[in-house]
């Protein structure tokens, strides 16, 4: 079908172009405020002790320093769900937990002053392991989570939100199965999303109870609130989001960092600009949670699952704001992959003495499909079913349903992306490269190849609340105001592009505000995939609020109905006789009229990315290289072909295929110091070591909002993880069920190398 | 105590020295001094670009030269502006991202040009040290293949994995260049 869009589906120029290929975008680092000062955290050297004594005398007398803040001179603001973690508090619980604050006026100085606090600690047990921690008598984090289980369930999702997956009978189920297949999965290299772009923020606290934040966040509206909550609704938290330099989910939650400015600003009455360095990004900033599942499945010889159980262990490290959002997404998301009719899903979330674990690509559901899947591969194995068979019969179709994120029921109703599947598989060549489960596609010498292939779904694509305004000027202008930030997607111009559509502007024509909480409507922001049909749709239906408004002011002028006339480049005219024509000037140059659009969460539309992938395994050296990619998906029209084209070529970064491959955080569990908190050892993948990836894109309409799209972007990183280790285990005929599949852990599993333990120790 | 001590000495040693370089075609002759608007003897320049001359454009991600974000040129090679310091640039020609394009006739250069035709950024954190590695991989072979492109942007991190777009950009604007 030709794409009858003036701008929809076509390439546009980002909004945003010009200046990030001349250098003058303002990422956070790039503000400089008058008379700003500059923040530095102390940092704790112990993975889980009580402060004695912070002594700042030292410190105070070095010139520049304009504040040193301890817990015991900061107000009880409390972060995470429930609230119990203090923005300082008097018991460090990772290595790397903030012990002190510090304002100076260069990072130098504060740098320096950092070395003049001396802090008297008394030293507690630490506990790394998720299951250690659960053991009785193990040590305790929180009073407030005996047993250092972290409350379940999220207040914000309803009062009956998903806490696991409970359905039908898992015994009658087990019963009916052919094979039953059960064991213990982890995936637990805890990879890190690591944007380019450092965490930071600014803040300027002015008394008695206001205070301004900039802000590098995917969600800078959603800082307000969460702000607000944190330091209390009496003070009143305005937060200006700029462009980010990459989150991946990640920055989404940054009310630490933010807590440490707005009290050192409140401290000195200057504004405050704090950014991390790449260590403490990569040791104290949020990582993926680690998650170990003991499990089991029943499945039937057409690869019908009969019957799921298990018990999903989840490591949140010291604190959890999101580990309960992702526990609730996760569980739908499983629900999406694959069709069950008995299900005892237990998820529990631990908490141990390492840096925390937040939002990363993949948000609870790849953690849960990297673990799951591998079980079901060998029940797959037993009966003899293809996974790309098995993955394309049980994924959501429409009439199925799941429990998503509010304990509630939804029934799909999108498109079904058997055809989306097959598309992918024709173009990767499945039938002749797939030769069975443990059998290689070809063999050369030392080199083996093998292929596999992973699934992942999401219906957060409509989550959640937004909110727009659109202004319409004399003068054939128009302004979104529209909370929504840049981080990377292009969602912010394609929302330009969608209101420009509407109103038949050109793009120039369609200015938008800066994400400034004081200024615009309420947003949850760019998170998941939620940008093209929940932002998206907001913003249509301002645009077309506002152009209604428009015609019902202009029909008497034109002698016309408001429902007969339509508008082209600031002209409104009457639909079939082009000829009766007046320019948007009519309204009066004394006027704009501005519309306003709300996008409702709706839960029944999921999007789908199926990735397959071949590897090349050296059984020499034990390298595994990959070697090509195939994405598959529908996403009922293309709004941006080169911005959807980058999102899913991102399959390979922050935390998402190459944490199968080479990519994890290395925690000693001796100590808790992270051992590879910089960006030579912590490893990613380079321009010379790229794969080939083909992405397969369809465009069958969704019931969804005027321009029948869905977003998808979030989920590329979710299916190839698992896919890369069945397809290593494939290629050598040994199952790996460890990720990374680093070299020594091929050769371990090809009988080359011994065991080796953590620690070196045997 | 000693820090008390330790730092006039300090100051009176290094205050006497200058250096004199190029940036953006621009003459700098700066002292050498622990003042503000001075160059620190442990200013990177990375620092000095953007926190004394307020050159924004060159990023700092991992200061410590291992993801390409803060690349120049010093004499037409790509450096690591976070690993090189400042007092030793005496005498250089540096080039920044704001130095390839001429703002005010509102002209890009070709490269900058191909990296909008090509939507080749995400984020757009990494793209001036990308650029500015591609250009010095310009300067040196007008016209790489595929591989010395990839070859010419190892040391550049991407995460938002812009890099296939990255690559068809640069082949573009080396060919116009040709």
């Amino acid at each position: 079908m030709a794409n009858t869009y003036r701008f929809i589906g076509n390439p546009t120029r980002r909004k945003d172009a010009t200046e990030i290929v001349t250098g003058s975008s303002r990422f956070l680092n790039d503000i400089k405020l008058p008379d700003m000062f500059y923040g530095k955290v102390l940092r704790s050297p112990h993975p889980h002790a009580l402060i004695k004594k912070v002594d700042k005398r030292k410190a105070q007398k070095l010139p520049g320093v304009k504040a040193i803040l301890a817990w015991e001179d900061v107000p009880d603001w409390r972060g995470g769900t429930p609230r119990y973690t203090r923005v300082l508090d008097q018991k460090v619980r990772y290595v790397g937990d903030a012990v002190a604050l510090v304002a100076a006026t260069s990072e130098e100085i504060a740098s320096e002053a950092l070395h003049l606090i001396d802090v008297e600690y008394e030293l507690l047990p630490a506990v790394f392991e998720m299951e250690e921690a659960l053991k009785p008598g193990a040590p305790q984090l929180y009073n407030e989570f005996p047993g250092n289980v972290v409350t379940p369930g999220v207040p914000f999702f309803g009062p009956k939100n998903l806490k696991e997956v409970v359905m039908g009978d898992v015994e009658k189920g087990f019963e009916e199965a052919d094979v039953i297949t059960e064991g213990t999965f982890g995936y637990e290299n805890m990879p890190n999303p690591l944007p380019p772009e450092p965490p930071g923020a600014i803040a300027l606290w002015e008394e008695p109870n206001k205070v301004t934040l900039w802000v590098s966040n995917q969600a800078s509206y959603m800082d307000s609130i969460i702000l607000s909550h944190i330091i209390g609704r009496k003070v009143k938290v305005r937060t200006i989001g700029g462009p980010c330099g990459g989150s991946f989910g990640s920055k989404y939650m940054s009310w630490q960092i933010q807590c440490y400015v707005a009290l050192l600003s409140k401290a000195t009455g200057k504004p405050v600009k704090l950014v991390f360095t790449k260590e403490e990004h990569l040791a104290v900033f949020t990582m993926r949670p680690v998650s170990r599942m003991k499990a089991r499945v029943g499945m039937k010889k057409d690869g019908t699952v009969t019957a799921i159980s298990g018990r999903w262990l989840i490591d949140t490290g010291y604190y959890s704001m999101t580990t309960q959002s992702q526990v609730a997404v996760g569980c739908g998301e499983v629900q999406i992959m694959v069709r069950c009719p008995n299900w005892d899903l237990k998820p529990v979330i631990v908490c141990t003495n390492r840096n925390a674990s937040g939002i990363v690509r993949g948000f609870g559901g790849q953690e849960l499909k990297c673990i799951l899947i591998p079980l079901l591969s060998l029940a797959m194995e037993k009966v003899g079913v293809d996974p790309f068979e098995f993955l394309k019969k049980n994924f959501v179709k429409p009439g199925d349903g799941y429990f998503w994120r509010d304990g509630i029921w939804y029934v799909y109703r999108g498109v079904d992306y058997t055809n989306a599947m097959d598309k992918g598989a024709e173009l990767f060549g499945w039938k002749d490269k797939w030769k069975g489960w443990l059998k290689p596609t070809s063999v050369d010498g030392t080199k083996k190849r093998g292929v596999s292939v992973g699934v992942h779904g999401n219906a957060d694509i409509g989550e959640d609340a937004s909110e727009a305004y659109v202004r319409l000027h004399p003068d054939g202008t128009a302004m979104l105001f529209s909370c929504i930030t840049e981080h990377g997607t292009g969602q912010r111009s394609n929302v330009v592009k969608m209101a420009a559509e509407v109103l038949q502007l050109p793009m120039e024509g369609v200015s938008v505000a800066p994400s400034d909480s004081l200024i615009n409507p309420y947003e949850f922001g760019p998170a998941g995939s939620r940008g093209t049909y929940a932002i998206g749709g907001a913003v249509i239906a301002a645009a077309e609020a506002a152009k209604k408004k428009l015609f019902k002011l202009i029909a008497p002028k034109l002698q016309a109905a408001p429902e007969d006339l339509e508008t082209v480049d600031g002209v409104i005219f009457v639909k079939g006789n082009p000829e009766k024509r007046i320019p948007w000037k009519a309204m009066g140059v004394d006027r704009t009229i501005t519309g306003y659009g709300r996008f409702e969460p709706d839960y029944t539309l999921s999007n789908c990315m199926m990735t397959f992938v071949e590897v090349e395994v050296d059984t020499e050296t034990g390298k595994v290289t990959l070697v090509r990619v195939v994405n598959t998906t529908d996403v009922g029209q293309i709004i941006d072909p080169p911005g959807l084209e980058g999102q899913l070529n991102g399959c390979l970064g922050s935390g998402g295929i190459d944490s199968a491959i080479f990519e994890e955080t290395i925690l000693d569990y001796s100590t808790g110091h992270i051992l590879n908190a910089n960006m030579v050892d912590y490893k990613w993948r380079t321009f010379p070591e790229l794969p080939v990836i083909d992405n397969v894109v369809l465009e069958t309409p969704f019931p969804s909002h005027r321009f029948h799209a869905v977003g998808v972007g979030e989920v590329a990183t979710s299916p190839g993880p698992v896919a890369v280790l069945m397809a290593v285990s494939n290629a050598i005929g040994v199952w790996l069920h460890d990720y990374p599949v680093t070299p020594d852990r091929v050769l371990k599993a090809l009988g080359k190398i011994g065991d080796m333990r953590k620690g070196g120790m045997r | 105590m000693a820090v008390k001590t330790a730092k006039p000495v300090r100051k009176k040693a290094i205050e006497t020295r200058g250096i004199r370089l190029t940036i953006n075609g621009r003459v700098y002759e700066m002292e050498v001094g622990s003042e503000a608007n001075q160059v620190g003897p442990s200013h990177t320049l990375a620092h000095t670009l953007r926190e004394t001359l307020g050159l924004i454009g060159t990023k700092v991600s991992c200061d410590h030269g291992a993801c390409g974000c803060c690349t120049v040129l010093m004499d037409e090679k790509a450096v690591l502006s976070c690993m090189t310091l400042t007092i030793e640039c005496d005498g250089k020609k540096i080039t920044t991202i704001e130095g390839l394009s001429d703002t005010r006739a509102e002209k890009l250069d070709p490269l900058q040009q191909a990296f909008i035709d090509y939507t080749a950024f995400q984020c757009g954190f990494c793209t001036p040290g990308i650029i500015m590695s591609a250009k010095a991989l310009l300067n040196e072979n007008p016209s790489p293949t595929e591989e010395e492109v990839k070859e010419g942007l190892s040391g550049n991190f991407c995460r938002c994995i812009s890099h296939y777009h990255v690559v068809k950009a640069v082949m573009a604007a080396s060919e116009k260049v040709r």
